[in-house]
């Protein structure tokens, strides 16, 4: 019950401005894909562009092979999940729910038992003669998925669903969202600008920046293997070393940067003589003595105390550094304004290039 | 006054309560005059009380032609005016800001310019290319061309409140276009539709200087109670005078009784 | 517009904009247009429309300047006009900073439903209530003479006074309710902030009440005068041949006269002395028009 989503070569143009500048990726069905970016990326424009409430100005949406040219947002096999949820303020909760099958046709007591069942599905029994203003947060939350649901779409786009809710229940709707999707098996296009929703709950999470795709990937590659200075910049926090690669070494390479030689995995296959960046993970950074691998000096600024680990902010030979010690009983004690000598293996830091015109 | 000064606040207690009787007292007198026995409406001298004066407004004809003359206008108004005034809303919300304050000034205009002029330019417009006579169909059109502006104001300020993602919501959920205009927008915009309907009929009821220019053979009430007063008026006036208030004042009572319980109502609701 | 057709479809657009365009183009743009054309034209019998004596000349506007009982007449209804804006000002503005500022909430909800009711009532019907008052057997003569202020009653509807008492009644409320609509806007806390720094009761409503008032002052003297100005009902009740009002004339020269593009002419006089007022108040107060259509 679930089709994939092509894009192919999409182009929007709101007259001078461009949002979405030739993108083409293929969604799987039954797959919970995420679109991740900074706000202005392009990404709520793609929303609208599979919903159906633009058509690109160049190339094509296809839903289940099918072309969505011309046909409009109520004619597609999509269901949209508003950033403010768009609850219909002046009907129950079961006429919010069936109303997509109002709209088609469906007859009242079919309409009311598929609402219940849905109110079910949610976890809501018998709720469904509330307003939506009687509702928590929460539960206007699930109702909106359950409209969603109702009409039995293809696809179902999220546009943010989470951000107006507090930290604790939306780590909890993160768990409950997943567990939807894996039951209905209905392909999820989840939008976001928190890095955090996109990797616990995607099988794959498309990076944007400026109209442009970044990165197509799952979240594990994403995170370990970044393909551009901005996914690894976005993605998590990384440690950059900007330079000039010199030496190629099988799957690796070196890179001269201020803070000397450094060897890391070249796992894009980036040719000697190209500007490129070493990008180390906190976590990845090692307190060690002199003369380990990619050894180099930095100095001790603030480092702050997060129970389960240690930050430590340091001034490193090319900018900032933040180091995560893990608290494993044996910390070190540190010199307040002392040299810290740092290290990583070449396989815990990779290449990427260096993007024209960013820092 | 709050900062305690007994002489501004004695002298501000007098300025209200003799605003009020301003406003009032002709209100009363009029209504009084009605129970009068006399020929003439008038409270002095009193002749004795009587309720005649409602038999004889019951029994006068032409006056019951008059009141059924101006709801017949009043009605058209409201069938004119509300779709109208509400597609006008909605274009206006639609334009771009520069177009939009062209479209507003030109939409306002009516309510700037005197009633006799909308009267006149109506007669002389429709007569002249429609060889329409002045009549009731001509006076709901003049009436029309300025009521539209208030209706469109009303429900402007209402669809300032309308969040757009919910149309979209219902388009997203297989809607039609017109199922997005009767379920969604339409049930939102009920109580501004009914309060403009309302005005609506009220500014037609008691329109007299357009009508004058347009109404060609046909007598509103207003043109009837003002021609009464011209030629040999009897307190039957005033006792159409004093049904008329009456029911202003109850529905005045029903419009308080019903925004506070409305008020009750959301003041119960639960936050969040 | 693209948005409409976007968010309601073909069909529903197509009638809004038609109902818009109707309303625009029929009701009002053409009218007016007609009404100019026509105050140009002489007053022709149907044969001779169109034909070469149909010429567009200041004939009609002329005539006003050449006939002295209507220039006394029309600069009359200016003044008068003028007045009754004033007085209803003076009358209104305390009360609306009352509402707006001194009252509490529930008092001042109960008092505009107060205000509202006579607003509610036929203009024709609260003129007709001072007609009684001021009848010549009517209350008003009754007490007087039976104070011993009079000796004998006074025929009170003979003159200008009448009737500009008759409008302020009939207006008032057009004035209190856009000052009181600007003022509610004004913080409690610069009144009170300008009491704290010394100045006295004057200064406050001279330096932060009115400045702050002007929109409303403006719209409520514009919407006045414009109503004074274009009162048929009032001056037609209360008045006598002795005190005519130009919109009495413009009637006359349309269904008494007879002469339709006349009073075209006069109607349009009448209408540029509103749109002065208007320019002239937007002028004075330094306020847009949108402020003014509330």
């Amino acid at each position: 019950m679930s089709q994939n989503v092509e894009l192919d070569k999409v182009v929007m143009r709101f007259g001078e401005f461009t949002a979405v500048k030739g993108i083409s990726l293929e969604i799987k069905g039954g797959e919970f894909f995420s679109f991740l970016g900074p706000s202005g990326c392009g990404k709520t424009t793609i929303l609208k562009l599979i919903s159906g409430f633009l058509d690109p100005t160049e190339g094509e949406v296809r839903i289940g092979g099918t072309s969505m040219r011309g046909i409009g947002a109520n004619k597609r096999p999509t269901a949209m999940i508003f950033q403010n949820l768009a609850l219909f303020p002046l009907m129950s909760v079961a006429d919010n729910i069936a109303f997509g099958l109002e709209v088609r046709g469906v007859g009242k007591a079919e309409r009311r038992k598929r609402a219940d069942e849905l109110l079910d599905l949610i976890a809501l029994p018998g709720q469904g003669d509330k307003m939506p203003t009687e509702l928590s947060g929460g539960q206007r939350q699930r109702v909106a998925i359950a409209r969603a649901l109702a009409v039995e779409p293809q696809v179902l786009l999220l546009d943010e669903p989470l951000s107006a809710l507090d930290l604790k229940l939306r780590q909890h709707m993160r768990a409950e969202l997943r567990d939807i999707q894996k039951r209905t098996g209905v392909t999820f296009i989840y939008i976001t600008h928190d890095q955090g929703e996109a990797l616990t709950m995607s099988d794959r999470v498309a990076v944007m920046s400026q109209g442009t795709l970044q990165q197509v990937a799952t979240p594990q590659e994403l995170y370990d293997e970044p393909a551009t200075a901005f996914a690894a910049g976005f993605v998590g926090e990384n440690n950059r070393f900007a330079g000039t690669i010199s030496a190629i070494d099988g799957g690796f390479a070196v890179v001269d940067t201020p803070a000397g030689a450094l060897k890391a995995r070249n796992h894009l296959g980036l040719a000697a003589g190209a500007s490129a960046i070493v990008c180390v993970r906190p976590e990845r950074l090692r307190l060690s003595g002199t003369g380990s691998e990619n050894g180099f000096i930095a100095r001790l600024k603030s480092r702050s105390f997060e129970g389960s680990f240690l930050n430590l902010m340091a001034e490193g030979p090319s900018g900032e550094l933040m180091v995560q010690v893990t608290n494993d009983g044996a910390l070190p004690a540190f010199d307040p304004a002392g040299a810290l000598p740092l290290g990583f293996h070449a396989t815990d830091a990779v290449i990427v290039p260096a993007e024209a015109g960013h820092a | 006054m709050r900062h305690g000064n007994p002489l501004l606040a004695w002298l501000t207690r007098g300025y209200i309560g003799l605003f009020f009787l301003y406003l009032f007292l002709p209100l009363i007198i009029m209504s009084a005059a009605t129970f009068n026995d006399s020929r003439l409406p008038t409270v002095t001298p009193w002749n004795g009380t009587t309720l005649r004066w409602f038999g004889e407004l019951f029994a006068d004809g032409s006056m019951w032609n008059a009141l059924f003359t101006s709801i017949t206008i009043g009605l058209g108004v409201i069938v004119i005016c509300v779709p109208t005034g509400t597609a006008a809303a909605l274009l206006l919300a639609s334009l771009n800001k520069k177009a939009r304050t062209f479209a507003y000034a030109l939409m306002v205009s009516p309510l700037l310019t005197p009633g006799v002029i909308i009267g006149i330019s109506t007669l002389i417009f429709w007569n002249r290319y429609f060889h329409l006579t002045g009549g009731i169909l001509m006076t709901m059109l003049a009436q029309s061309s300025y009521i539209i502006a208030y209706v469109m104001l009303m429900v402007g300020a209402r669809l300032q409140r309308f969040d757009g993602t919910l149309e979209e919501a219902a388009l997203d959920l297989g809607a039609s276009h017109w199922q997005v205009f009767r379920r969604v927008l339409m049930p939102f915009l009920r109580p501004s539709l009914i309060a403009a309907a309302f005005i609506a009929f009220l500014q037609s009821f008691e329109n007299y200087n357009t009508t004058l220019f347009v109404r060609g053979l046909d007598t509103p009430l207003t043109v009837f109670i003002a021609s009464r007063v011209r030629t040999g008026v009897t307190p039957a006036v005033n006792a159409l005078g004093l049904i008329l208030i009456l029911i202003t004042v109850a529905l005045a009572m029903a419009y308080e009784v019903n925004r506070r319980r409305k008020l009750a109502a959301t003041a119960a609701a639960p936050a969040g | 517009m693209r948005d409409l057709y976007r968010r309601f479809g073909g069909g529903l657009t197509t009638l809004m904009v038609a109902l818009v365009v109707f309303w625009i183009i029929m009701l009002v743009v053409l009218p007016q247009l007609l009404m100019i054309d026509f105050s140009f034209r002489p007053n022709l019998p149907p044969s001779k429309i169109g034909g070469p004596d149909d010429v567009h000349s200041w004939a009609n506007y002329a005539t006003l300047f050449r006939n002295q009982v209507h220039l006394t007449i029309f600069f009359k209804t200016i003044w008068a006009s003028s007045l009754v804006t004033f007085i209803t000002l003076i009358v209104c503005y305390p009360m609306a900073y009352y509402l707006a500022q001194v009252a509490k909430p529930q008092r001042t909800a109960q008092m505009l439903l107060l205000l509202v009711i006579p607003f509610w009532i036929n203009e024709i019907l609260r003129t007709f209530a001072w007609w009684i008052i001021f009848a010549y057997a009517g209350p008003l003569n009754g007490l007087l003479t039976a104070l011993g202020i009079l000796d004998q009653p006074f025929r009170w509807m003979s003159g200008n006074g009448v009737v500009i008492v008759g409008m302020v009644y009939a207006y008032i409320l057009f004035m209190v309710f856009p000052i009181y609509n600007a003022l509610e806007s004004l913080d409690r806390n610069q009144i009170d902030a300008a009491r704290d720094l010394g100045s006295g009761w004057l200064r406050v409503h001279r330096r932060i009440a009115i400045p702050h008032a002007k929109p409303g002052i403006a719209t409520g003297c514009i919407m006045t005068f414009m109503l004074a100005a274009g009162s048929y009902a009032v001056p037609a009740l209360l008045g006598s041949p002795g005190s005519r009002w130009f919109t009495e004339i413009i009637y006359n020269w349309f269904f008494e006269g007879g002469n339709w593009n006349q009073g075209a002419a006069y109607a349009m006089i009448l209408l540029l002395l509103c749109l002065f007022f208007i320019l002239l108040m937007m002028k004075l107060f330094r306020v847009g028009l949108a402020d003014i259509a509330k």
